[in-house]
Parts: structure tokens; C-alpha cells; sequence
């Protein structure tokens, strides 16, 4: 567990570096988890224990958004006086999100399997 | 017991790390215990319940966020790794991605413009103020991502978060009800719409519904985050005068 763990936190810190190295836009992990996945590709799949750790910690996400969103708590002032406003426009735009990545998504992938039974 | 030694113990507790990372791990498990106990039902957000009852007892003990935070920071350094390990269930999935390249791609592309722009737009139409609307625009994406891009357009980073937080929760409590209604049923859209408009928070509430809905989540998160992240910067000021 503590070997999967520190090639999890490997891979975040060479995520890190690559990102201040070439000054990309995106998240130190989120390349982390680019460098991991060609890392198992190239080893054609995890080991039991990176596979066990990586589902313990994934199975509690939720957990890590808390700290976070906790800080809610700092903005109530701005969130009350604009609260109609946003409120509609963070519904509303997730809703319609939602639905044009879904739709998008089903739509197209309903049309090619229809093509490939013909 | 008398009460000027629980006084005594609680201002020294209070003021430690311990007492605030324990709390969050506590309520974190009465969260899912009531989860479960509510058949999984989307409301019961572990997150929404969580966060509310933490806000509670913060604001009932006058503890300032800053010392919660010392002690939730430990809980707080866990999303690097297990935002890492989402490519093992990507891995996991690879066949089945790669299959569909050409139509994620676009469904990307699609989803993500729509999000982020009707977001600026509604909230400027309805007379937000211009930081609150720009920092409105990234809320889909993934905390760190959302920030830097509403910094970089002149938006508030921290408000940003509190944005992307309430769009995960609402996204993960309703986003599989609305998309059934629309008859999107399949594992794959579900995943994908989730992870892409409501990023973390959707993709552990699409890992609530199957290990495959949560890859396809996953990915959407992260191409969603690269996505924004290229395009927002150039495409926001090409609408911002449209809408003055």
C-alpha cells in the first residue's frame, strides 16, 4: 500500500515538474495522471496493490472535495447579494452541459452502432 | 467533570489539528452512512451533507476557516494522488475509449463550449457583476484548472471554488435523473456528461453508479480541464462585448 502510494505521489510530483518546466495550463496531477496512464500502458496494466489503493482512494472522493468546499462558508456575503443571478446561471449552464455533452455523446455512438449492424 | 475544565479542554483542542481533521473524517462517515441508509438516493450527497454540517459546526463554535483548514489540509492533499490514480479505471477502460475517440472528441467540445459560455452569458444577462460572471464561466472544471483561468480573465479564484464545488454537488445530485429523462441511458453518455460538467464531484458520484461510468467520467474531467483551460482564454473575449 505504501509502495502504491508513493508511485502515486511520484507520478503527482513529475506531473508538478513538467507543468512549471513547460508552464502548461493544466493541474500538476491531472498530468500526473496522464504520465500514469502511459505508464500502465506501457506495462500493460497495474499491480494488485496499485490496483487496490488506487480503488480504496477512489471509492472515497467525496472525502477529498470537503475541506474545500467547506469555504463555502467565506462567501456568503457575495453569494446572498448575487444569489438570483447565479443561481440561474449555474443551474441553468450545468443543465445545459449536461445535456449537450450527453446528447452529443449518445447520439453519436447510437448512429455508428446502427451503421455497423447494417 | 466541571465546566471551567471542558472550557479549558475544548480551547486546547480547538486550536490543534487533530480535533478538525477527526471531525471531518467523522461526519465524512455519518455523510455515507446516511447515504446508504437513503438507498444511495442522489440528494444525500456525501459532499452537500458533509460541507453543511461542517459549516454548522463552525459557525455554532466561531471557529474561523483558516484553523479548520490547518487541520483538513491532510484530507485536502489526498485529491493530488487519488486524482493520479483516476488512470488505473481509465487504463481499465482503454478498448472501450479509444473506440469511441472521434465522438468523445466532439461531444467535448460541444459540452464543454455550451457549459462555460452559458454560464457567462445567463449570469451577464441577469445583471451578475463582471467578476462574478467571468468567474462563473470555468465552473465545470476541476477546481485548480478553474481558478488559474477566472484569475487570468479577471475573476475572483477563491469565489471560482465555491462555484465549481456547488456545480459538482448540484451536477452529482441531479445529472443522471435530467439525462434519463432525455434518454440517455447508456453508461458511457452518463459518464462522460458527468465527469464534463460537474468534474470531480460528478466523477465520485459516477463511480457510485459503475466502475465504467466513472472512467468515462474521469476522462471527461481531465479533457475538460485541458480543454477549457486552451480555449476559455481567447473565446471569452470574443463574447464578452456581445453581452454589454
Amino acid at each position: 500500500m505504501i509502495a502504491a502510494f508513493a508511485l502515486l505521489l511520484t507520478f503527482q510530483l513529475a506531473g508538478e515538474a513538467l507543468r512549471v518546466a513547460l508552464h502548461l495550463p493544466v493541474p500538476g496531477p491531472v498530468i500526473g495522471m496522464g504520465l500514469l496512464l502511459v505508464y500502465l500502458i506501457a506495462r500493460r496494466g497495474p499491480s494488485e496493490s496499485l490496483r487496490t489503493t488506487s480503488g480504496n482512494l477512489l471509492q472515497n472522493l467525496s472525502l477529498m472535495f470537503i475541506p474545500a468546499g467547506t469555504g463555502v462558508m467565506l462567501h456568503g456575503a457575495r453569494l446572498f447579494d448575487e444569489a438570483g443571478p447565479i443561481l440561474v446561471a449555474l443551474v441553468a449552464s450545468t443543465v445545459l452541459g449536461l445535456a449537450a455533452t450527453g446528447l452529443t455523446l449518445h447520439f453519436l455512438t447510437r448512429k455508428g452502432k446502427q451503421e455497423g449492424s447494417r | 467533570m466541571t465546566p471551567e475544565s471542558m472550557t479549558e479542554i475544548w480551547v486546547y483542542l480547538s486550536a490543534q489539528p487533530l480535533l478538525w481533521l477527526t471531525l471531518t473524517l467523522a461526519v465524512y462517515l455519518l455523510a455515507l452512512a446516511l447515504h446508504r441508509k437513503a438507498k444511495g438516493h442522489p440528494v444525500i450527497n456525501p459532499v452537500l451533507v458533509s460541507v453543511s454540517i461542517l459549516v454548522i459546526l463552525l459557525l455554532v463554535t466561531g471557529t474561523p476557516y483558516q484553523r479548520y483548514f490547518d487541520g483538513a489540509q491532510f484530507v485536502h492533499f489526498l485529491l493530488g494522488p487519488t486524482t493520479v490514480a483516476l488512470a488505473v479505471p481509465l487504463h481499465a477502460q482503454l478498448k472501450r475509449l479509444l473506440a469511441m475517440g472521434g465522438p468523445l472528441l466532439i461531444a467535448l467540445v460541444v459540452g464543454s463550449l455550451t457549459a462555460a459560455l452559458s454560464a457567462y452569458a445567463i449570469g451577464a444577462l441577469l445583471g451578475a457583476s463582471t467578476p462574478t460572471v467571468i468567474s462563473l464561466a470555468p465552473k465545470s472544471v476541476t477546481t485548480p484548472i478553474a481558478m488559474g483561468v477566472a484569475e487570468r480573465l479577471g475573476g475572483l479564484a477563491s469565489l471560482t471554488a465555491v462555484f465549481v464545488i456547488l456545480t459538482g454537488i448540484f451536477g452529482a445530485i441531479f445529472a443522471d435523473g435530467i439525462l434519463r429523462r432525455l434518454g440517455v441511458k447508456d453508461d458511457a453518455s452518463i459518464g462522460f456528461a458527468l465527469g464534463l460538467a460537474s468534474h470531480g464531484i460528478g466523477t465520485a458520484r459516477a463511480f457510485q453508479l459503475s466502475e465504467q461510468t466513472g472512467a468515462f467520467a474521469a476522462l471527461a474531467m481531465g479533457l475538460n480541464g485541458l480543454f477549457t483551460a486552451i480555449a476559455l482564454p481567447w473565446l471569452l473575449p470574443l463574447l464578452a462585448p456581445l453581452l454589454r
